[in-house]
């Protein structure tokens, strides 16, 4: 029985929570902020646990997140209004709208692909480039993909995109389920359990080892060059997923919301969690983005606000909530309890 | 067409001066301390808004001739400047680095600082933009069709005597000589009775400094300020300081004027929404093909 239990102790903790957000939000007992306070944070872990695999597990500096975001979000939701809803740029939806809850998965991990072709734009100048150069990279990347996506006049430009609601609407109509939070709450799960078992493969091994270093990872036959292929494109096509979503709750996307200020938001995230932690950057998504919300009645001395207690963390506890460890290694005792593979 | 080239050389040296003085202060801080110091573009814009200050004081307030605000001005806004940069350096990065804290966490806490900077400015001053005030009269001139002011002179002039001045303190001087120890080697580097703490501190006034002045250039130049006028100008700084090969004088100076010179002729041969695209992909070739940047030397690493 205890047996059973250790085995299948997460499964049942994520089931019975998921199901009781749903649950709730089908019976409306949780208000529309809260639930999308709720499906921001299921975005921020997407986002968190995907820049530590380069940051934190790597070892690399990327400081780009958002614009492999931005592609996610803008393939997901552009193939979504074409394909399923009428709207002003693509006309009358070319398939019936009553598909679009079963097309819809595969919608943003088509987006999540698109992300990931993204993250070649990275990926293959770090097979020579190193260190701070690369961060420049990133950096760059974000830009390119921002003003390419804002010279594009027929998808808005810089005015943004939007009709994802129809969509969401549609999905409502056929299934009378509240489907985002679902969906969010499926692509969460999903996307930390394949990072986790991404690290602790193979692959996993040789991304701590040019973590380590580099030269010595090459000399001991590690092919560096596929494994930050892998990697990279790996993180860029997760954290597209989480823009896909992140479209799809909002209803709208812009270029403007995946600036450098996003970016800079996730990597807040990853190193307030502790590098090389998944559990730390899942924590630390859910108190950032509940920080946030509680000092949203502040405005604009918020930013003030979170940076200098970030300032203070980074001074007293600097390798974050969590160090590289997880929360096992915290507590030992919890081991007995689950097993998560 | 000559004209118009002419023209457009000259802006770009303009445009191109602004982000080598910036890009300076990102590479001789990286180069004694590799620390990336993201908030040196909000340095820029505090040096900006303190310009601002200093010369609507004395201007309107004591009513002094605008030559003469400006030379006090100078002085004054590299000094305060300065001040802010050394002040950010003792309270959030020397702590940390007398931890021995990872290098990325430095990083972090100079972003952080960047957007306290921002958003303290923000909240302080509120979102309406300041009209800097009129120092010196601008005069245009046009030599053969190609016209240009005084203050574009002076900008370009300023950025070059600058360089110089870097160049001789870094190659030339006892302090410079020191900078360049620490960056070779920052363990060895205080046991030969360097003082590690003042040269980070000689080598964040000038670094902050001029960044100041290019502030008040700046907002002599494009009279408007708005607390995000550092952020964008300072991404784009570092990463020009990044191509010219980052903790080299003579590559920052290069890269700025090679990252002004891309987004003056992409505006000028194509429609302005294409600057930052074409700009950043022209540096992103560079890097691809030059993963060190023009004048970085790639070091070789010891296992």
């Amino acid at each position: 029985m205890v047996f059973m239990l250790r085995r299948y102790s997460i499964h049942l903790i994520l089931a019975l929570a998921g199901g009781a957000i749903v649950y709730s939000a089908d019976q409306e007992y949780l208000g529309l902020y809260t639930l999308s306070v709720l499906m921001f944070m299921g975005v921020n872990v997407i986002l968190s646990t995907s820049l530590n695999l380069v940051n934190g597990y790597m070892g690399e500096f990327s400081c780009g997140h958002a614009g492999f975001m931005a592609v996610g979000a803008y393939v997901s939701s552009l193939l979504g209004v074409w394909l399923f809803a009428k709207d002003r740029v693509f006309g009358v939806p070319l398939l019936d709208p009553g598909y679009a809850l079963y097309a819809f998965p595969v919608l943003i991990l088509i987006g999540g692909v698109a992300a990931a072709l993204a993250g070649l734009l990275v990926a293959v100048p770090s097979y020579k480039t190193r260190g701070d150069y690369l961060a420049i990279i990133t950096i760059a990347a974000n830009y390119i993909i921002i003003s390419a996506i804002e010279n594009i006049g027929a998808i808005g430009g810089s005015r943004g995109f939007m009709g994802m609601k129809r969509l969401v609407n549609s999905m409502e109509d056929v299934v009378d389920l509240p489907w985002m939070p679902i969906w969010v709450i499926i692509f969460t799960i999903l996307s930390v359990w394949v990072i986790r078992r991404y690290v602790s493969s193979t692959f996993g091994k040789g991304v701590s080892a040019i973590c380590q270093d580099e030269v010595a990872a090459e000399i001991m036959s590690v092919n560096t060059n596929k494994i930050k292929t892998v990697t990279f494109m790996l993180s860029s096509g997760i954290a597209g997923i989480a823009g896909g979503l992140f479209a799809y709750i909002l209803g709208y996307v812009n270029p403007g919301s995946f600036n450098i200020l996003k970016s800079t938001e996730v990597l807040v995230m990853v190193y307030l969690g502790g590098m090389g932690s998944l559990s730390g950057s899942i924590l630390s998504a859910i108190l950032f983005t509940i920080l946030l919300e509680l000092l949203r009645p502040l405005q604009i001395i918020k930013w003030i606000v979170i940076p200098l207690l970030l300032i203070i963390l980074m001074q007293f506890r600097p390798e974050g909530i969590m160090g590289n460890r997880e929360l096992g290694d915290l507590f030992p005792r919890l081991k007995k309890l689950y097993r998560f593979k | 067409m000559l004209e118009s080239f002419l023209q457009n050389v000259i802006n770009a040296l303009q445009w191109g001066s602004f982000y080598a003085l910036i890009a300076l202060g990102y590479t001789l801080v990286y180069g004694v301390l590799t620390l990336i110091n993201f908030a040196h573009g909000d340095v820029f814009m505090v040096g900006a808004y303190i310009a601002f200050f200093i010369s609507t004081f004395f201007l309107t307030t004591l009513g002094l001739p605008g030559w003469v605000a400006l030379a006090l001005c100078i002085p004054l806004t590299m000094i305060l400047t300065s001040l802010v940069g050394v002040t950010l350096e003792r309270i959030a990065y020397r702590p940390l680095r007398k931890k021995g804290a990872h290098r990325l966490y430095v990083v972090i806490t100079a972003l952080m600082c960047g957007l306290i900077l921002e958003h303290a400015n923000l909240a302080i001053l509120g979102a309406s933009r300041k009209a800097f005030p009129p120092l010196i009269e601008v005069q245009v001139y046009n030599i053969g069709g190609v016209t240009f002011t005084n203050l574009k002179i002076a900008v370009i002039v300023t950025a070059f005597l600058v360089f110089l001045f870097l160049q001789w303190v870094v190659t030339r001087t006892r302090v410079g000589m020191a900078m360049r120890a620490i960056s070779y080697d920052n363990f060895a580097v205080p046991l030969m009775g360097i003082p590690l703490d003042q040269i980070i501190v000689v080598t964040f006034i000038l670094g902050s400094g001029f960044a100041g002045l290019a502030g008040l250039l700046f907002a002599m130049s494009y009279p408007v300020l708005e607390p995000y006028m550092g952020a964008l100008i300072g991404w784009k700084a570092f990463i020009a300081a990044v191509v010219g090969g980052i903790g080299d004088i003579r590559g920052a100076f290069l890269g700025g004027f090679l990252l002004g010179a891309v987004e003056i002729m992409v505006v000028a041969f194509f429609p302005s929404t294409f600057r930052d695209l074409i700009s950043f992909t022209v540096l992103l070739a560079i890097l691809t093909w030059k993963p060190t940047g023009l004048f970085g030397i790639a070091k070789t690493t010891k296992i």
